[in-house]
């Protein structure tokens, strides 16, 4: 952080303890607010579901081959495959924001072209694991699954209308040799890594476990009654499975990159409860923001509705998942779930900020395109959803 | 000797360029140490995961924090 930034910060803290009348009715009533949300978070979703998913996504970086994917991005990969793997990988490049933009680049200028980075930049920060996981979680499992869906198609979509727009640019591609990371030898078949990644997402889901409504009986209530004894046997499995086949040397990796993820996620996504509940409040209970203001710009499932949520979803900057509790605020408060959907969709692959740093790599025009393509197909697919599910 | 450092300015990137900068004061050999940040000028080097580590022209590593060790068999000739 640069010492003026420091010094900006710190008088904004200031003026913000000198000036906000603290005693008034509605701030007490939202710092409350801002505090009970960060404990429903930390009772309800940290041990249970976001723990599991640092720990699959610290493994997702480390044991899944990261140089069989980038092959699939050099400038004679075959197309449609490029497409495909660029539209799913952010679940396995993306987890880094070290990765996105330099790949990005790297794609755009020397790899398979425009088409395919596109697709690439928007599904890296859109679909990673931690952000389906968490939203399903928070914000039920229809909204998780749409998000999971939209994410992907909006990403190869884009890809292809951004090649039909600019594919001609293309051909002044510099060519040259390109470098990815060497292929590791891991000593184990894929097999066996398929079956060590099933049982952590195996975890996950077991003790993410939702608990079944009022008086429902069948399957469903008879795994919730279970879920820590099958929680309990699936570890002692994963155990033996790192026993037998990963060395001490990469279980402390492992341990190493899934700390590293935790430190980059928890403070954001903490400060980001707080704000949200600060605002906005838990579903229920107002706060800062009258709910009436969030019903007239964003409820219902008009067209203005779902434009302005993507829109602004579009500019606005969303640290890591944070996302997911302003949405839950926001809905508490009276949003749709079309244009929730609007803003997941726009939200994360795009900001102001991020913007003017795609503008640097391939220019004001094709950024502008790229931008308005996805608020278009947010707001098409927010309206959609909203109409679906009501 | 020009040593190159490729990286938007990640932590792991700055975890590369403190292990290249450990290895040319042990390794006591000449050499500048250049810090690149812009997507584009990284791209033209066709690296595509960073960060990576170009020695005289030559990409030594890519998508990965080098060990201070592997450094400097890289620069000591």
């Amino acid at each position: 952080m640069k010492e003026r930034t420091k010094f900006l910060l710190m008088v904004t803290v200031f003026l913000a303890c000198y000036f906000v009348p603290w005693d008034s009715e509605v701030v007490r009533r939202s710092g409350l607010e801002a505090f009970m949300m960060l404990q429903e978070y930390a009772r309800e979703h940290v041990l249970t579901c976001l723990v599991p998913a640092v720990f699959i996504a610290g493994a997702i970086s480390l044991f899944v081959s990261q140089a069989s994917v980038l092959k699939y991005f050099g400038p004679a990969a075959n197309k449609i495959l490029s497409y495909s793997v660029a539209s799913v990988s952010g679940s396995i490049l993306a987890v880094c924001s070290c990765t996105v933009l330099p790949l990005f680049a790297g794609i755009y200028t020397r790899g398979a072209g425009i088409g395919p980075a596109t697709a690439f930049l928007y599904s890296g920060p859109a679909i990673n694991v931690l952000a389906i996981v968490l939203t399903a979680r928070v914000l039920g499992w229809e909204l998780g699954l749409a998000r999971a869906i939209g994410a992907i198609l909006f990403s190869i979509i884009s890809g292809l209308l951004m090649a039909l727009l600019f594919g001609k640019d293309d051909s002044s591609r510099a060519a040259g040799q390109i470098y990815l990371p060497e292929d590791t030898g891991k000593g184990r078949t894929l097999l066996q890594e398929s079956v060590f990644m099933l049982t952590l997402v195996l975890i996950l889901i077991f003790a993410a476990f939702a608990p079944p409504r009022q008086g429902e009986e069948g399957l469903w209530a008879i795994i919730f009654e279970a879920k820590w004894f099958i929680t309990a046997a699936l570890l002692v499995v994963l155990a033996v499975i790192l026993k037998a086949w990963f060395s001490k040397q990469e279980c402390i990796k492992w341990l190493e990159a899934t700390w590293g993820f935790m430190k980059q996620i928890f403070p954001l996504l903490g400060a980001g409860v707080l704000v949200a509940g600060f605002l906005l409040g838990r579903p229920g209970h107002p706060a800062l923001i009258p709910d009436h203001y969030i019903q007239g710009l964003v409820g219902g499932n008009s067209l203005a509705a779902n434009l302005f949520a993507s829109i602004s979803g579009a500019l606005m900057y969303f640290a890591t998942l944070t996302e997911v509790p302003i949405l839950q605020g926001l809905m508490g408060a009276g949003m749709g779930k079309g244009p929730a959907l609007a803003l997941l969709l726009a939200g994360p692959a795009l900001s102001l900020p991020n913007m003017l740093v795609i503008a640097s790599v391939m220019g004001v025009r094709k950024t502008a395109a790229f931008s308005i393509i996805i608020v278009v197909m947010s707001t098409v697919a927010g309206m959609l959803y909203g109409w679906i599910v009501s | 000797m020009e040593i190159k450092v490729l990286g938007p300015g990640c932590p792991k990137c700055e975890a590369a360029e403190k292990n290249v900068k450990d290895a040319v004061a042990e390794a006591g050999v000449d050499a500048s140490i250049e810090k690149v940040t812009n997507a584009i000028e990284i791209a033209k080097h066709g690296v595509f995961m960073t960060p990576a580590v170009v020695v005289d022209g030559e990409v030594k590593c890519v998508g990965k924090v080098p060990t201070k060790e592997e450094i400097i068999t890289w620069i000591k000739k």
